[in-house]
C-alpha cells in the first residue's frame, strides 16, 4: 500500500493536512507594484538567496576539502579547483584511522536495531493510548509525556550507575535498551492512530480476530506514513547521538561514528583533509536519508504542532 | 424470602466483593491494552523515574565505592560558590540569551519571506535551510573548526584578501565563545522556519481577506494577523531553543575542549567533567539540578509572559 493511492484510507488519513494547506495558499500572496516595491522584493529575494547559500557554504567546504589533497589545501591560497579532485584524504583516513568501516557499521546496526525497536514498541503503546479505554490511561499518558520537560542530563549520572550496576557498561545493550522506546515516538504515533477510521478494527474485533492481530493486520499497514516519520527520526537521532555512547562504550571497537571523529580529531588535529573526509563520510548517508525521505522529516515536525495547542 | 435473607448473610457485603470483582473483570477484559502499554511504562519507569528520584537523591550525597555518605546540602553550597561553575553559567547563560532571540527572530523573518513565494521555491528554499542540519554536531563543529583555523581557515582566508586578520577565533579566550556563537548567527534555523512556515499555512485565509477589505497594507497584515496568531509557534520555539542553549556542549567539547582557560566552559559540559572525568557523582546530580531548576523556570516564565488567549 503506498501512500501515492489518493482513495484509500491512507490518503484518507493524510487529506486533512493538505488540505488546510491549499485552502489557505493564495490571497495573502504579497505581490510588488510599481518599480520601488519590485526593487525593494528583488533585494529580499537576493538576501534569502545569500543566507541559503551562506548556510550550504560549511558542507560545501567540507565536501571540497574532503576531495582536495591535504598539501593544496594548506597552500596560500588554498589550491581548491576540480582540477586538484583526489580521493587521496579517503585513502589516507582509512590508512590513519582502520577502524572507521566499523564505526560505521557499528553506527548502522545500532540506528537500525534503535529503529525497528521504537517503531514496535511506539505503535503498540500509541495504539493502545489512542484506541483503547481502559482504567488510569490518561494518567499514564500525561506522566510520561510531562517528563519530556526533564533535561536528560539530570538522568545522564544516574543512568551511567545503572548501567554499570547492570553489567552493560562498555556493551550496546546500555544504548539500545534504554533506546527501545521514546515519548515522542508514543506521542506521535497517539496522534497519528488517532486519526485512523475505527471500522475496520471494529470488524475484525467481531470476525475474532486478537487485539494483537488487529494491531499486526490492520493498525501496522495503516500506520506506514506515520511510522515512515518516526522511523526516519529515530534513525538520524540515533545516528548523530554523541553524549551517551561517549560515556558508556569504552572500546576502540565498538565506537560509534560521532565519538570515533572524535577521536580522530584529537589525534590529527590539524590534518584538515583528513577530518573533513570523516566528516563528509559521516554526513553522507544523513544527507541521503535527508533527500529520500524529505516529506516524510518535514511532515514529521509538524506533529509537534499538537503539543503548542 | 428467607433464601434471599440466607443468601444476605452468607455474603455480609455483597457490593464490595462485587465491585472488587467487576474491577477485576474490567482489568481482565481490557489487559491487552496493559500488555500493550506493559514494555513503554516498564522501560519509562526503569530509565526515566527511578534516576529522576536518584539523581535528587544523589545530589545530596558523596559518591563513594563503599557507600554513598549524606553530606546534606554541601554539593549545593559547593555548586553555588565554585568559581567554575560561576564561569560555565555565565557563558551558558550569555550564549542564551544572544542566541535564542536572534534564532527566533531570524526564522521568523525567513520564513514571512517564504511564505510568499511560490510553492515550489518554496520547498527548494526550505530544503536548503535544513539541509546542514540533517548533519550531526559533530560534523558541523569538526566544519567549523576547520574554517576558523587561524592559519589556513577559510575565514581568515577571505578576511586576508580584504586585509583584515588574520583573527585568532577559538585560539584566544577573548574571542573563544564569540566565535562558537557566530557560527549559530550565521546558520539559517532551518527546523524552526519549517515550523513557522507550517504554522502559517494554517491560519485562516478569511482573516487576510478581511484585512484586504479593510485596506491593510501587506506589513500591518503580517504586524496585526500573521504574528499574534504565530504566538504558540513562537512560545513552542523560544522554550524549545532555550532549554537546546542551555545543553550546549558538543560544539564546546568538539572546537575547544571548553578552553581556552574557562572561555567556553558550559554548564553541561562540566556535568560531564565532573561526573565522568573526576568521579564527584554527587557534585554533578547537583550541578544537573542547578540547571534543570534554571530551565524550567524559564519556561514557566515564559508560558506565563506568553500565554494570552489566542483566538482564532
Amino acid at each position: 500500500m503506498s501512500n501515492a493511492t489518493g482513495g484509500s484510507v491512507l490518503g484518507r488519513a493524510l487529506r486533512p493536512r493538505k488540505e488546510s494547506d491549499m485552502t489557505s495558499t493564495g490571497g495573502l500572496h504579497w505581490r510588488p507594484r510599481g518599480i520601488l516595491q519590485w526593487i525593494g522584493a528583488i533585494l529580499v529575494f537576493l538576501f534569502i538567496v545569500a543566507w541559503a547559500a551562506l548556510s550550504l557554504l560549511p558542507m560545501a567546504w567540507m565536501f571540497t576539502s574532503a576531495f582536495t589533497p591535504s598539501s593544496a589545501l594548506v597552500k596560500m591560497p588554498p589550491q581548491v579547483s576540480v582540477k586538484n579532485f583526489s580521493l587521496a584524504n579517503f585513502k589516507d583516513l582509512l590508512k590513519k584511522a582502520p577502524l572507521l568501516p566499523r564505526w560505521f557499521l557499528n553506527t548502522a546496526f545500532i540506528a537500525s536495531v534503535a529503529t525497528v525497536a521504537n517503531l514496535i514498541f511506539d505503535t503498540l503503546a500509541g495504539y493502545a493510548f489512542a484506541k483503547m479505554d481502559f482504567p488510569g490511561r490518561d494518567i499514564i499518558f500525561w506522566v510520561i509525556l510531562s517528563t519530556m520537560m526533564i533535561p536528560s542530563q539530570v538522568t545522564l549520572v544516574p543512568m551511567f550507575l545503572l548501567v554499570n550496576k547492570l553489567g552493560w557498561y562498555d556493551s550496546y545493550a546500555a544504548i539500545l535498551v534504554p533506546g527501545m522506546c521514546q515519548t515522542f515516538g508514543i506521542f506521535m504515533m497517539k496522534q497519528f492512530i488517532q486519526t485512523l477510521p475505527a471500522d475496520m478494527e471494529d470488524a475484525a474485533r467481531v470476525d475474532g480476530c486478537s487485539e494483537l492481530g488487529i494491531w499486526w493486520r490492520i493498525i501496522l499497514p495503516l500506520c506506514k506514513p506515520g511510522m515512515a516519520v518516526l522511523g526516519i527520526s529515530v534513525f538520524m537521532g540515533q545516528w548523530k547521538s554523541f553524549l551517551w555512547p561517549l560515556i558508556v562504550l569504552k572500546t576502540e571497537r565498538k565506537f560509534l561514528l560521532e565519538q570515533g571523529l572524535t577521536t580522530l580529531q584529537q589525534q590529527f588535529f590539524t590534518d584538515y583533509g583528513v577530518l573533513m573526509s570523516g566528516a563528509a563520510f559521516a554526513a553522507i548517508p544523513m544527507i541521503i536519508v535527508f533527500f529520500f525521505f524529505q516529506r516524510y522529516l518535514i511532515e514529521g515536525f509538524t506533529v509537534g504542532d499538537v503539543l503548542k495547542g | 424470602m428467607v433464601d434471599g435473607l440466607a443468601r444476605i448473610k452468607q455474603d455480609p457485603e455483597p457490593h464490595k466483593t462485587n465491585k472488587v470483582r467487576s474491577v477485576l473483570k474490567l482489568l481482565y477484559k481490557k489487559r491487552w491494552a496493559y500488555y500493550f502499554i506493559a514494555p513503554a511504562t516498564i522501560l519509562f519507569c526503569i530509565f526515566t523515574v527511578i534516576p529522576v528520584i536518584r539523581s535528587f537523591i544523589l545530589a545530596f550525597q558523596e559518591f563513594r565505592l563503599m557507600g554513598n555518605v549524606w553530606v546534606g546540602l554541601d554539593n549545593f553550597k559547593y555548586v553555588l560558590t565554585d568559581p567554575v561553575f560561576h564561569k560555565a553559567m555565565r557563558n551558558t547563560a550569555l550564549y542564551t540569551v544572544i542566541m535564542v532571540p536572534q534564532g527566533v527572530l531570524k526564522a521568523l523573518v525567513l520564513a514571512s519571506i517564504l511564505r510568499n513565494l511560490p510553492e515550489a521555491m518554496q520547498t527548494f528554499f526550505r530544503g536548503a535551510y535544513y539541509l546542514p542540519g540533517v548533519a550531526s554536531a559533530v560534523v558541523i563543529s569538526m566544519v567549523w573548526k576547520w574554517i576558523y583555523d587561524p592559519n589556513f581557515g577559510l575565514f581568515n582566508l577571505i578576511l586576508g584578501k580584504f586585509g583584515f586578520g588574520p583573527y585568532p577565533w577559538l585560539t584566544s579566550p577573548k574571542t573563544s565563545l564569540t566565535s562558537i556563537m557566530l557560527m549559530g548567527i550565521l546558520t539559517a534555523p532551518g527546523y524552526y522556519i519549517i515550523l513557522y512556515l507550517a504554522a502559517m499555512k494554517k491560519i485562516p485565509r478569511e482573516l487576510y481577506e478581511v484585512a484586504d477589505i479593510d485596506g491593510a497594507t501587506p506589513f500591518s497584515k503580517w504586524w496585526n494577523v500573521t504574528l499574534p496568531l504565530l504566538k504558540p509557534t513562537t512560545l513552542y520555539i523560544t522554550i524549545t531553543s532555550i532549554i537546546g542553549s542551555f545543553q550546549i556542549f558538543t560544539s564546546a567539547y568538539v572546537m575547544t575542549q571548553g578552553g581556552p582557560g574557562y572561555s567556553t566552559m558550559t554548564v553541561v559540559y562540566l556535568i560531564y567533567n565532573t561526573a565522568f572525568r573526576d568521579f564527584e557523582f554527587g557534585l554533578a546530580s547537583a550541578q544537573a539540578i542547578v540547571l534543570a531548576a534554571i530551565i524550567v523556570f524559564i519556561s514557566i516564565f515564559n508560558f506565563r509572559a506568553f500565554s494570552t488567549d489566542v483566538q482564532y
